[in-house]
């Protein structure tokens, strides 16, 4: 049974803190390789980055299910484009981030964590029509101080660190760092009755591009993506009842069925739905509708694969600072074990 | 010259909004303690520390106004465990959602939280994609539970940012409210150079409440200790991303001299000379009004005194992340000690109309 402690909350803490951005996943897999060298039976890093291992259930009679499960490494964040001198850099954003959370923010720049702030056009100095658009990123600059230096496709991501508040945790990558850290406990206490793939992808944040080929290399029976998704369930701004709200924090794990890529398999949300209730785990399912995760493009890998997605819910994604609760992740962590356990061939066997 | 920089990062990571200045205040009384010989508040909370001059008898009093206040926000409304916000002084809303702060809460907790802008399927229909959001949209989320956000936070109680103050390359440092703690640290290095020489005139080191919302400080104090001149030191545009108009100036270059009808031409004019004799680089500033600082209030405080006014370049000015130049800071310190010294004890007398 996978605990859940300070020991995980510390391990959560030092994901978050280090800095991915798509495409440049070094640091989590670094940390991730260490965690999971005694526990796996194989481990590879694959040829865009994917750290891929398997643990082969122990289980000596009976046919193991090839449960495939996975969680992204890569966060959104920015890439330097051009050196306009004195310490000032141009830059574009990697993933999906509204450029309006991006102004007097802090940032960490290249694998020697240079310090840098995001400015541009001081207020004072905009007239009345300029202070109410958008600023583009294109109007927005990384300055690093005077004689700061940054070399041209250095990423940054953002300098906020962890920290655990109340109920809540606050990081700028809990999507999906929270994911990651579950895997990682997930293949630690891996049942006999299954073979976990854990793949750990890259680059999900610009189009599921690591998914697709860890998912051709397991060859699964089924998958599971384990993600972090946009709670939405602020209220409406004249006080109004949100109507329109993806999940809920405190409502515990969001079991997906159809989001903007992919209808999950009825079989395995069924499956999860009556693990939950066998087991008084709190859960909810997300409200159908947009977004995705890697499980668009892994049901679709191969000959196809089953999958469902489970996600701790958060606030305020892809910006400086998103909220979870801890324990909804606790209940996504006990969930999942839960239903790894009860997995068997016939699972997959019936309509 | 004493390192000013863990003095001015103590007082970038402590609030002190506008009219709740007494956080900051305690931290700059501390400091100022030793280098003169008496410190006191005012009735609106200003801090006054009275270095005396060496001059016999009643002897002149030379005003240096920094002011200590800091822009900031306040809850207006707890919804939902949601808190609304409003601005206290000129808060640049485009630098809100995202931003790390603090919620002094009514119970004394302070609450770490974040601003957070709700998405656009939440807000009315008009553009909210697009544009910059106004105040009244954004919430503050603590993380708590909505129980423990209605036990603890009331109406009125104070957020502040909370962003640790970064450093930078090229002696550079980065903080919220540098704006205008940064003069309080060259007027603490103005007065840790004072230690080391002889002045003739009295020195009234004061760090203003309320520059931000009202010149509140600096109208009373300076009508209070009725000086016979009066500089304010304050941050002006330095130039930077989006900031390269003639009202910009080069960051870790020199202070700049500000002149216009807000500053008294013959003090300007000396303090040109000064830092000319002394080599402190300086750059003109060229206010064609109000100069928006402390100067402005104090000019026009009892029968009218006699200001000039003193600045550093400031990067991204109302931002959590401002920006200046440590070497600016002590130039600017430099030269307000050495033009103290310079003072005669009949200087007053010498002030011409040209």
């Amino acid at each position: 049974m996978p605990t859940f402690g300070n020991a995980q909350l510390k391990l959560l803490e030092k994901l978050c803190n280090v800095i991915a951005i798509s495409g440049d996943e070094g640091e989590v897999r670094k940390i991730v390789l260490e965690e999971i060298k005694p526990y796996a039976d194989e481990v590879k890093v694959d040829a865009l980055g994917n750290v891929l291992a398997t643990r082969s259930g122990r289980a000596r009679s009976g046919k193991r299910t090839r449960v495939m499960r996975y969680a992204h490494m890569d966060e959104v964040g920015f890439m330097f484009a051009e050196d306009e001198g004195e310490g000032i850099y141009r830059f574009e954003t990697v993933g999906g981030i509204d450029a309006r959370h991006l102004l007097g923010k802090q940032v960490y720049v290249g694998k020697d964590r240079t310090p840098g702030v995001i400015g541009g056009k001081p207020v004072h100095l905009m007239d009345a029509g300029e202070r109410v658009r958008k600023v583009p990123v294109d109007g927005l600059r990384i300055d690093l101080g005077l004689i700061g230096k940054a070399k041209i496709g250095d990423r940054a991501g953002f300098a906020t660190q962890f920290r655990r508040v109340g109920p809540s945790i606050m990081s700028k990558a809990i999507d999906d760092r929270i994911g990651v850290v579950t895997l990682i406990e997930l293949l630690k206490y891996a049942p006999a009755n299954v073979d976990v793939c854990a793949a750990f992808t890259v680059q999900e944040e610009i189009g599921l591009r690591g998914a697709k080929v860890a998912a051709q290399y397991f060859n699964p029976d089924m998958a599971i993506a384990i993600d972090s998704t946009p709670a939405n369930d602020l209220p409406l701004h004249d006080g109004g009842e949100n109507m329109t709200y993806n999940t809920k924090l405190g409502f515990g794990p969001a079991i997906y069925i159809a989001d903007g890529s992919t209808l999950h398999d009825p079989r395995l949300v069924r499956f999860l739905q009556a693990t939950a209730e066998a087991g008084a785990i709190p859960y909810q399912f997300r409200q159908p509708g947009g977004g995705g995760t890697d499980s668009g493009a892994i049901q679709k890998a191969l000959a196809g694969i089953p999958t469902v997605s489970v996600s701790v819910p958060h606030r305020y994604t892809h910006s400086p600072i998103s909220i979870s609760r801890v324990d909804d992740w606790k209940n996504t962590l006990t969930l999942l074990h839960a239903a790894l356990k009860k997995i068997t061939p016939a699972l997959l066997a019936t309509r | 010259m004493t390192d000013i920089l863990p003095f001015l990062k103590s007082i970038i990571s402590i609030s002190g909004v506008s009219g709740y200045e007494a956080p900051v205040a305690a931290l700059i009384e501390e400091k100022w303690r030793p280098l003169v010989d008496e410190v006191r508040t005012s009735r609106v909370g200003s801090l006054h520390g009275l270095k005396r001059g060496s001059g016999k008898g009643k002897r002149p009093a030379i005003m240096i106004a920094t002011h200590m206040d800091a822009i900031g926000m306040m809850v207006s409304k707890v919804a939902d465990g949601f808190l609304h916000i409003t601005n206290v002084g000129g808060i640049d809303v485009r630098v809100l959602p995202g931003a790390p702060v603090t919620v002094h809460a009514n119970s004394g907790d302070e609450l770490p939280g974040v601003i957070v802008m709700p998405s656009a399927k939440l807000l009315p229909e008009s553009g909210s994609a697009s544009e910059v959001l106004e105040i009244g949209y954004l919430l503050v989320d603590t993380g708590l539970t909505p129980r423990e956000v209605e036990k603890k936070v009331r109406v009125g109680d104070l957020v502040s940012f909370a962003n640790e103050p970064m450093e930078l390359a090229g002696e550079i440092i980065s903080g919220h409210t540098l704006d205008n703690r940064a003069s309080v640290a060259a007027l603490t290095i103005c007065l840790e150079e004072l230690q080391g020489k002889s002045h003739v005139w009295d020195v009234w080191a004061v760090a203003t409440v309320q520059e931000e919302t009202s010149y509140l400080g600096a109208y009373t104090s300076a009508f209070d200790l009725r000086p016979q001149i009066a500089i304010a030191v304050d941050g002006t545009f330095a130039k930077g991303p989006g900031a390269n108009g003639w009202q910009t100036h080069p960051m870790g270059k020199g202070v700049g001299l500000c002149l216009g009808p807000n500053m008294h031409p013959f003090l300007h004019k000396k303090l040109t000379e000064l830092a000319d004799q002394l080599e402190i680089p300086w750059f003109l500033d060229v206010t064609t009004a109000a100069s928006g600082t402390d100067a402005y209030p104090m000019q026009v405080s009892a029968e009218g005194i006699p200001t000039a006014l003193v600045e550093y370049p400031l990067r991204y000015m109302h931002t959590p992340v401002e920006m200046v130049s440590v070497k600016d800071i002590q130039r600017a310190g430099r030269l307000l000690a050495e033009f103290i010294a310079s003072l005669e004890a009949d200087f007053v007398d010498t002030i011409i109309w040209e």
